[in-house]
């Protein structure tokens, strides 16, 4: 993205916050939203981390040591569902909120009150999922992907009460992109057109479409669990003329665009932060849009290779994984341009450029194993072992997580003003770096060893590698309470920080003072 | 360049009633599911509370932002976020109901065919030998107490008995009333009021008439063909099908006739500027293609 700015007019601030509690209530302000949503994930990743604390701590010898088998399920079916639709999701729309409009010069997202809506729903939704581990029979213990018959026939009550967070969650989601869409679409300053746009922009697009076209498939799917457990319908139940299966490929037609879901906002991130710190401008601008873009575009035809061992035609399993490794050749390109980007640039390493490429290679790891799973042979040896688990971790925590902290650091000083402690956050990075290798890695032997997934116990000859697995997981877990200190401290005060904040920044959003006003842009800036 | 400012309001507190609402809603629905059978159950009055804070908060909203545009406050790029709102929000009902399509489709050309033997998969005909095969399913594979079986299914009467066969009228309806929508529009576009008025009264009638044909087609498959939730799969997704469409007519019914009233009795809309009743004569044709899709796929084929 090269737009240079003529004008802009950030004179009439005249509007600040509103005091008191009320002001995050009833807020309209994109960056007060994209706050709350950032907050509310960070609350969700320690929560989240918690239960996975719990599970490694499980995990660390082999026999029963701490936990009952049935709440092991539940930790590890709400750690799950809590990093997926509570950390992730929410982070990258916080992220959306505070950057989109200020990126494309817009004065704030095109529907702001819906967005204060789209908001306040996931703490009830939340709320509502975590209260179910104090109801009779437990949290759900299915599983984040809730296969039926587990999530059906064989479901705790609070099933009930599961469906309906989804639901809510949904909802949530589905205004969240509407409103990320409309604000893109409709809210550019002059000048900027598509290919102009900075490519976090981009990849919000794209990932707001997947949003809106999967998270109905998934209300439509816990729909048809509804029914099925309390009203008599047989849409997973082969004995009524329907089929577990079904549910497996509802659920996969929205999981896969899913998984894109929580990485495209990643790879837009990526891309500013490589390129400012490489002093260079993007490589390959126009096929990093095209390679989200077909990315996505994949992304509704492979989701059966979730499902290679459930007994497909032969038919199904050559197109989905065929089709699967397709995506290797889009993804491939956006990992080539990154490294080219880098190639012959003044590179400084300050934390979030650490990260970044930390997210490009680590990230990069997670995508051959999930080639090597594409492999439908291969599959039917890896399927549900702790390779499967190495390589989703390897993408969601080095990929996306990495790619959220990075994001933080990176825009942290427009948020505050302040700079961060970067001596700090560079210690933060080594501790996280290596505690998600030790965690994550030999995850892989043991998979490839044969260790299944999902269970609260192990065989004796996995125990030293799940021993390593646990002590690199309570070190990344404790290194996560420092990111939370560095935060809070640069919250409180630190270096203040100027409008460019960084050497090599690009974009309107560093064209307006560091903070940033409370309302930027209310007279679009033009963008040649 | 002239630039007319966007209009964010400073704060709002209707969200948060939403959000709320929306709480009770699901904490009551789940409650009440979860106790049913059980009288001593408390959970439907959250429920009922849920919904009453949500229609009025709903109710509130709307007219807030109608008073603002009567007030001049929504530029022309405001109202463009209001139209490609509509149109995102129209797609993800259309994703919605793709995936009960969806599961229409799978089980019709796999998991029916597969337990009765045919195709790939025909093995699955091992664990009820001797089901066969046929749509809609009449006779599930486990035909044990578990379901009630029904007796006569909903689908394609024939040519003779065409005319006499509930659905064809409902799609006579819904189509006419898609018509008669787009009359009322073409009205208002002309500056005609009154012809607008009976149009769109036309179109919230014969709304009414297709609820009313779908709800004697429910108690006839309930009180006389044994047709119910209970039946299987051909009942699972008749029911859910036909009921997710029935209740989305009722939606998009209530918004005609809110359109109908805000014209009678406030005088709404001018030929320019209409966009609360072009939303909902979008919803409309929604509705109705989705309806096509059913008559064409649940019923005839």
């Amino acid at each position: 993205m090269s737009a240079v700015i003529e004008s802009h007019n950030h004179d009439d601030h005249h509007h600040g916050p509103a005091k008191g509690l009320t002001r995050w209530l009833y807020t309209t302000n994109h960056k007060d939203i994209g706050t709350l949503y950032l907050w509310f994930s960070f609350a969700m990743f320690l929560i989240g981390g918690a239960m996975a604390m719990v599970i490694r701590a499980e995990l660390f010898q082999p026999g029963m040591q701490i936990v009952e088998p049935e709440f092991y399920n539940q930790m590890l079916t709400l750690h799950g569902l809590i990093m997926v639709f509570g950390a992730v999701m929410p982070a990258f729309v916080g992220l959306a909120n505070w950057l989109v409009p200020m990126m494309v010069g817009a004065p704030d997202m095109a529907l702001p009150r819906m967005n204060n809506l789209s908001f306040w729903i996931l703490p009830f939704a939340f709320f509502i999922l975590l209260s179910s581990l104090f109801m009779e029979g437990g949290a759900p213990n299915f599983g984040w992907t809730f296969y039926a018959p587990l999530s059906t026939t064989y479901a705790p009550p609070s099933v009930t009460f599961f469906i309906f967070a989804v639901h809510i969650m949904g909802a949530s989601s589905i205004m969240g992109s509407i409103n990320v869409i409309v604000t893109i679409m409709n809210m550019r300053a002059p000048g900027m057109t598509l290919m102009k746009m900075p490519l976090f922009v981009w990849s919000w697009l794209i990932t707001a479409y997947l949003l809106i076209a999967v998270m109905p498939v998934l209300a439509g799917a816990v729909t048809m669990m509804l029914m099925d457990i309390h009203f008599g319908t047989s849409f997973f139940n082969a004995a009524g003329g329907g089929d577990p299966v079904l549910f497996q490929h509802i659920f996969w037609f929205f999981g896969h665009p899913e998984v894109y879901i929580m990485i495209l906002p990643a790879f837009g991130i990526a891309s500013h932060i490589i390129e400012t710190f490489s002093r260079k401008q993007l490589f390959g601008y126009a096929s990093m849009v095209w390679a989200m873009a077909s990315i996505a575009i994949l992304s509704f035809v492979v989701w059966a290779h979730h499902m290679f061992t459930v007994g497909l035609p032969l038919a199904a399993e050559l197109f989905f994984m065929w089709a699967t490794m397709l995506i290797a050749v889009p993804t491939g390109v956006k990992v080539f341009n990154w490294v080219t980007t880098m190639f012959k640039g003044s590179i400084t390493y300050e934390t979030p450029m650490l990260f970044a490429i930390a997210f490009v290679v680590l990230f990069t790891i997670g995508g051959f194993s999930g080639l090597m799973l594409a492999i439908t042979p291969a599959d039917f040896q890896y399927h549900d072992t702790y390779f499967v688990v190495a390589h989703f971790h390897y993408v969601l925590v080095p990929g996306s997580i990495f790619s959220i902290m990075a994001a933080v650091y990176y825009w942290i000083p427009k948020w505050t003003g302040n700079m961060y402690d970067e001596r700090l956050g560079k210690l933060h990075f080594w501790l996280s770096f290596i505690g998600v290798n030790v965690t994550f890695f030999p995850q892989h032997w043991i998979g490839l060893a044969g260790m299944p997934r999902r269970i609260p116990d192990y065989a004796l000859q996995f125990a030293d590698w799940n021993m390593i697995s646990s002590v690199g997981a309570f070190l990344f877990g404790a290194s996560q309470i420092l990111f939370l200190f560095i935060v809070l401290k640069t919250v409180m005060g630190g270096k203040k920080a100027t409008p460019e904040v960084w050497e090599g920044s690009r974009g309107l959003e560093w064209t307006v003072e560091s903070p940033a006003p409370y309302h930027t842009f209310t007279t679009p800036p033009k963008v040649n | 360049m002239s630039y007319q400012k966007y209009y964010v309001p400073e704060e709002s507190k209707f969200p948060i009633y939403i959000a709320t609402a929306l709480f009770l809603l699901v904490m009551g629905a789940a409650g009440t599911i979860n106790d049913l059978g059980k009288p001593e159950s408390n959970s439907v009055y959250i429920l009922y509370s849920g919904f009453a804070v949500f229609a009025v908060t709903l109710y509130f909203w709307f007219r807030a932002v109608i008073r603002e545009h009567i007030a001049g406050l929504d530029s022309a790029q405001l109202q463009k976020s209001f139209v490609f709102g509509m149109g995102w929000f129209i797609f993800s009902e259309v994703m919605f109901f793709a995936a009960f399509f969806g599961a229409l489709f799978y089980v019709r050309n796999f998991s029916v065919p597969w337990l009765g033997g045919d195709g790939e998969k025909g093995l699955a005909n091992m664990l009820w030998e001797g089901f066969e095969a046929s749509w809609p399913v009449m006779s599930t594979p486990d035909a044990g107490s578990a379901y009630v079986l029904a007796d006569k299914n909903m689908s394609w009467p024939g040519w003779g008995n065409a005319l006499k066969w509930l659905p064809m009228w409902n799609t006579i309806v819904l189509l006419s009333s898609s018509v008669t929508v787009h009359f009322a529009h073409l009205a208002l576009k002309n500056d005609n009021k009154k012809s607008f008025n009976t149009w769109l009264g036309i179109t919230v009638t014969l709304a009414l008439i297709f609820v009313g044909l779908q709800a004697a087609e429910y108690y006839e498959a309930y009180a006389h063909y044994g047709l119910t939730l209970n039946s299987g799969i051909y009942g699972s997704t008749f029911f859910m099908l036909t009921g997710f469409h029935g209740f989305h007519v009722m939606m998009g019914g209530f918004m005609l006739a809110v359109m109908l009233s805000r014209s009678v009795f406030y005088n709404h809309f001018d030929p320019h500027n209409h966009f609360g009743f072009e939303a909902a004569s979008w919803y409309w044709h929604f509705v109705d293609v989705v309806w096509v899709m059913l008559f064409l796929f649940v019923y005839i084929l």
